[in-house]
């Protein structure tokens, strides 16, 4: 048996991601419909925070091992799991503080990629798995999204032309809540299985699961409700990036928008590709912005996402493997120990910043003034 | 090359992918059309009385409008159920 303290430690600190990932993927699936007003923008963070749930434990036979493939798990250990996670949780914090929808899936992975880059060596990654199981996906999965997006959205405005304006106001904002519902729960089966399969990697690795051991009940039950919870805070500062920055969007765009997204992602774990629900949200947006007659699409906004993606992996890289490096200086539990309060002085330090500019439910779908804090700011507002 | 990329993955998921993400909204949009009030018969009227809430009366006048709707509505349904079906059958 390995060390009781770590892993406890990591078992913590994986589900303080996977929360992470929740508030920073909340708009995915409900950001397009708090803009439109199709939702209340707390009857949306409700409705995706329990579908999530639901999601998390309608797909249990997934084989959860994130790392599988791309590195070499015999050589993880409960260390290098930490430090990989800390390099994640370290990225969506900055990225959420900038209200840019990067891909948790990424950061989770590049973190865990660098951490083993610290630990064992070039060697130990698998670089054509990262390449084909990663990159090539994250490249190929927000064009195929944005593709189907634009279809619908132009065959939705092309076929209700001359459907009367009551009809149309109230039709697509029940199929809107629909399609955002499904894109709720298609994240759940995504995204919280990652969490689990990275806890089970670490309870492997430190001795206290088999190999090839699936993950316990008590892991299912802590990711999904850890992601569910982090939905249901609402990660206010994406969701007005994707709702009002990226493109104006009406309630008929949404619903295409997001049956792409859910379309997409469903069909994609269906055949073996784990890809970043974000990615393909994005993807989805973009398109039926450019689908849509004198829909507005900021580029400016798009290209920081864009390079923001492009330095997902790397990033968190950096960040897992310093973490490591200095855990490892420091030496066994106390190096953890270390990191560990480095990790929640950034995470202060963020959450402290963040309240300067806060973007709540109260204030999320404010005019789009050029970045994500609204112009003037709601006093009473609650909520992150 | 194939071991980089799966294409035969990829082109079912654009080729599906469009069916269930464009072909779905589409009928939810034919749907609603067919409930419109201006939908079916002359399309001529660019009604000065068609404000919202004529709609039911005149779709309940409109058999036809409202079983192209149903059947509309019920394919979109069915298909999402056959979805939630496929994960929790667990097709991973």
């Amino acid at each position: 048996m390995g060390n009781d303290v770590i892993i406890v430690i990591v078992v913590v600190t994986a589900l303080a991601f996977d929360f992470t990932n929740g508030f920073h993927d909340t708009g995915n699936a409900m950001a397009t419909s708090i803009a439109t007003g199709a939702l209340g923008p707390r009857t949306a963070v409700a409705i995706s925070g329990v579908l999530n749930l639901v999601g998390a434990f309608l797909s249990l036979s997934v084989a959860a091992t994130i790392a599988s493939g791309l590195v070499e798990t015999s050589l993880v250990t409960p260390t290098v799991v930490f430090a990989g996670l800390a390099g994640a949780i370290i990225w969506n914090l900055l990225t959420w503080l900038l209200g840019i929808p990067s891909s948790s899936s990424h950061a989770l992975i590049g973190g865990v990629i660098g951490s083993t880059l610290a630990a064992a060596g070039s060697h130990a990654v698998e670089w054509q798995g990262v390449v084909s199981k990663v990159i090539i996906p994250a490249a190929i999965s927000p064009v195929v999204a944005g593709l189907i997006a634009a279809t619908g959205t132009y065959l939705v405005y092309r076929i209700s032309r001359n459907t009367s304006e009551g009809v149309r106001g109230h039709g697509f904002r029940y199929a809107q809540i629909g399609s955002a519902s499904m894109v709720s729960l298609a994240h759940g089966t995504n995204d919280a299985q990652k969490t689990m399969g990275i806890i089970t990697l670490a309870l492997i690795a430190n001795g206290s699961l088999p190999a090839n051991a699936e993950a316990p009940f008590w892991v299912i039950l802590s990711a999904a409700l850890a992601i569910s919870l982090g939905t249901y805070l609402g990660g206010w500062r994406v969701i007005r990036t994707l709702g009002k920055g990226l493109v104006e969007i009406e309630a008929p765009q949404g619903m295409a928008a997001e049956s792409a997204s859910a379309a997409v992602i469903l069909l994609s774990s269906h055949f073996g590709y784990s890809l970043s629900t974000t990615h393909v949200a994005t993807g989805s947006i973009m398109g039926s912005g450019l689908a849509r007659n004198g829909a507005e699409v900021r580029w400016r906004v798009a290209g920081r996402m864009a390079s923001a993606w492009l330095f997902t992996l790397p990033a968190a890289g950096v960040v897992g493997a310093g973490s490591f490096a200095l855990a490892h200086a420091a030496g066994g539990t106390a190096g953890v120990l270390v990191d560990l309060a480095l990790l929640v002085a950034v995470a202060a330090v963020v959450y402290v910043r963040s309240r300067a500019t806060k973007v709540s439910a109260a204030n999320v779908n404010t005019e789009w003034t050029g970045s994500v804090s609204p112009a003037s700011p709601s006093p009473a507002a609650a909520g992150v | 090359m194939s071991s980089w990329i799966n294409l035969s993955a990829i082109w079912r998921i654009v080729v599906v992918g469009l069916l269930a993400g464009a072909g779905l909204p589409a009928l939810v949009a034919v749907g609603l059309r067919a409930l419109s009030p201006r939908a079916a018969g002359s399309s001529t009227a660019t009604g000065s009385g068609t404000a919202a809430g004529s709609g039911t009366v005149t779709a309940g006048e409109n058999p036809a409008g409202v079983t192209v709707a149903v059947l509309c509505f019920t394919v979109v349904l069915a298909a999402i159920g056959y979805g939630i079906y496929l994960i929790v059958a667990g097709g991973h």
